[in-house]
């Protein structure tokens, strides 16, 4: 029998207390490379808290978590920052940046004082741009962009890492429905590994797979349509929902009615 | 970008030199630029000019090391604020946030009224140590009210830090000091070039120096917290160890300076968010830039703290203030239409 692939990520009973309350508790979670899976779970589930234990900006307070088969704790900074970008809600500055400049930073860790910023650096900052279409935005100060426009160049800057993972924290959050759609549709076209936490439920169905944490807990994971099953979002979310068939493509879709 | 390198710094280095000329020949006594330039001549490669040797002494001995004291402190206090604003990611972080200024006088203050030797150099000594006691005071406050490192809770605790360490001051100097006394210390605590001689130049220079190149060569990390400790971190900086290294290489460089003049103020505020809106936030210009700036900065003001009022010499941390709060004002005014 072959041996099993490595996991690009995954993570081994970890846990997380703060200030004495249990944040996250015993998860176990293996990410496939190649894979878009989503993370959902109602407000404090733990979902932040767990992308930045796998981005290991945190140390967990019990349990492990691997990248590419190796403890993350004895990974160098810079070479976790070369496989795996993280993109933090609301990441923000008062410093009058220009959008070029502020996704030139995801090549930070690929320079060095012998391996300065090149005509290559740059070729792949403005691609990551043209990825998230803020090509056009690239002079633009940081100040001057709605909240959408700053989301797609945290997006952008996370991609000028080229990283082998990204981890995107509930990354549609202030966008418009058109960039919305557009933003996961790009990111799902991506050749990266991706671990994207989401609010909205009817964006997770369209994922590879599905994390349902509740209380700090993963109390569900596989495929959309088998985890997000009508019981289990009335016992995490409080919800009930029933699934209805889009006319237009037979799409399934989630509708939703309080308890 | 490149290509004007040379240009720039050939520009810096005739600007500093300019201003280094200015404040050695401008003062109570003006001297001509030519004079000056025999004296250095004549100390530098055995000229031989036929100068003064009062002229010359004053030049050598007094014009010259205050003015390039006052140049390496205005470096050395704009690169701190430089490091520690973007560190800190809060525009009002300055040498002054983390109390290092209120440690140095009471430790200048109390070791000046102990009346241990000689009173110059040990205040200079205990302001060394008040300011580090200052900034570790600081630390473990902030530390102890957030362990995950909060930046507001260090600017809190610097706030802290510094009332209580103005309020040892005062206390002290209420309790022990004469009269006489009480108004050399506050002449000290304004900002006070008029005691520097060879000595503190060879320490000054230095440090103001070394301090900018390890700056410099943090510059990407610390372009790396444009948004933040937890996105410098997913940038691949080891944040920890550079906030340790770049905080206290800020801390050194102060203590040494505020233990050289006393505490001056509004260099490390004004001069690098002056040179933001001029130049963006990019490190790789903005040090080298705040460097030269707050030279340039702090020898003015010392050429005016010597020639404002006739025959007496107005302690430099005032007019800094003097010139540094009105633009500081005008500086926040131009941000809010900047972004």
């Amino acid at each position: 029998m072959a041996p099993a692939p490595i996991a690009p990520l995954s993570c081994q009973g970890l846990g997380l207390d703060l200030a004495g309350n249990t944040v996250l508790d015993a998860l176990d979670l293996t990410v496939h490379a190649g894979e878009t899976l989503a993370i959902v779970g109602p407000n404090g589930s733990g979902k932040s808290s767990l992308l930045k234990l796998l981005a290991g900006l945190r140390k967990p307070t019990r349990g492990s978590v691997h990248l590419m088969g190796q403890p993350l704790a004895q990974v160098p900074r810079r070479q976790i920052a070369q496989a795996l970008a993280l993109v933090e809600q609301q990441a923000d500055t008062l410093d009058a940046i220009r959008v070029f400049d502020a996704v030139a930073l995801g090549r930070t860790p690929w320079l060095s004082a012998l391996a300065p910023f090149c005509a290559n650096d740059r070729a792949i900052v403005e691609q990551a741009l043209a990825d998230v279409d803020a090509l056009h935005l690239r002079g633009r100060l940081w100040g001057a962009l709605s909240g959408g426009e700053r989301q797609r160049v945290h997006i952008a800057r996370a991609l000028a890492q080229q990283p082998r993972l990204l981890l995107l924290d509930e990354p549609t959050n202030h966008l418009d429905i058109q960039h919305q759609l557009s933003l996961l549709h790009q990111v799902q076209a991506l050749q990266v590994t991706t671990v994207v936490a989401l609010h909205d439920l009817n964006q997770a169905l369209t994922c590879h797979r599905v994390a349902v944490l509740d209380k700090g807990r993963l109390v569900a994971l596989g495929k959309p349509l088998e985890v997000l099953t009508p019981q289990r979002l009335l016992d995490t979310f409080g919800v009930h929902a029933h699934y209805l068939t889009d006319p237009y493509d037979g799409a399934r879709i989630l509708r939703f009615r309080a308890p | 970008m490149t290509s004007r390198l040379p240009f720039t710094a050939v520009a810096a280095v005739a600007a500093l030199l300019t201003a280094l000329l200015a404040g050695t020949a401008i003062g109570e006594s003006n001297l001509s630029p030519s004079l000056v330039g025999q004296v250095l001549a004549n100390h530098l490669w055995q000229a031989g000019y036929a100068v003064d040797p009062i002229d010359a002494g004053i030049v050598w001995n007094y014009r010259l090391t205050r003015t390039l004291v006052a140049a390496a402190c205005g470096a050395g206090l704009a690169t701190c604020g430089v490091i520690l604003q973007a560190l800190l990611r809060n525009p009002l972080a300055e040498p002054y946030l983390l109390g290092l200024s209120a440690g140095a006088s009471t430790g200048a203050v109390l070791v000046g009224l102990l009346g241990l030797g000689s009173m110059a150099l040990n205040m200079s000594a205990g302001a060394f140590i008040g300011a580090l006691a200052a900034f570790a005071l600081v630390l473990v406050l902030a530390r102890a009210a957030s362990p995950a490192g909060n930046n507001a809770q260090v600017i809190l605790a610097g706030i802290a830090g510094s009332q209580l360490f103005n309020a040892l001051t005062a206390f002290l100097i209420t309790k022990s000091a004469t009269a006489e006394q009480a108004r050399g210390i506050l002449f000290w605590l304004l900002g006070n070039l008029s005691g520097v001689r060879w000595p503190s130049v060879w320490l000054a220079v230095p440090v103001a120096v070394l301090g900018l190149l390890v700056c410099l060569w943090h510059r990407r990390a610390l372009d790396a917290f444009t948004f933040g400790a937890d996105s410098a971190a997913s940038l691949g900086i080891p944040v920890r160890r550079t906030q340790l290294l770049l905080i206290s290489c800020a801390a050194l460089v102060t203590a040494v300076m505020v233990s050289i003049v006393g505490a001056i103020g509004f260099v490390g505020l004004v001069i690098p968010h002056a040179l933001r809106l001029l130049l963006g936030p990019g490190h790789g210009r903005l040090l080298p830039a705040s460097a030269l700036g707050g030279a340039l900065f702090l020898v003015a003001a010392d050429i005016l703290s010597r020639t404002l009022i006739a025959g007496q010499v107005i302690p430099v941390g005032v007019v800094t203030a003097l010139i540094g709060a009105p633009v500081f004002a005008l500086i926040l005014v131009a941000r809010r239409g900047h972004s």
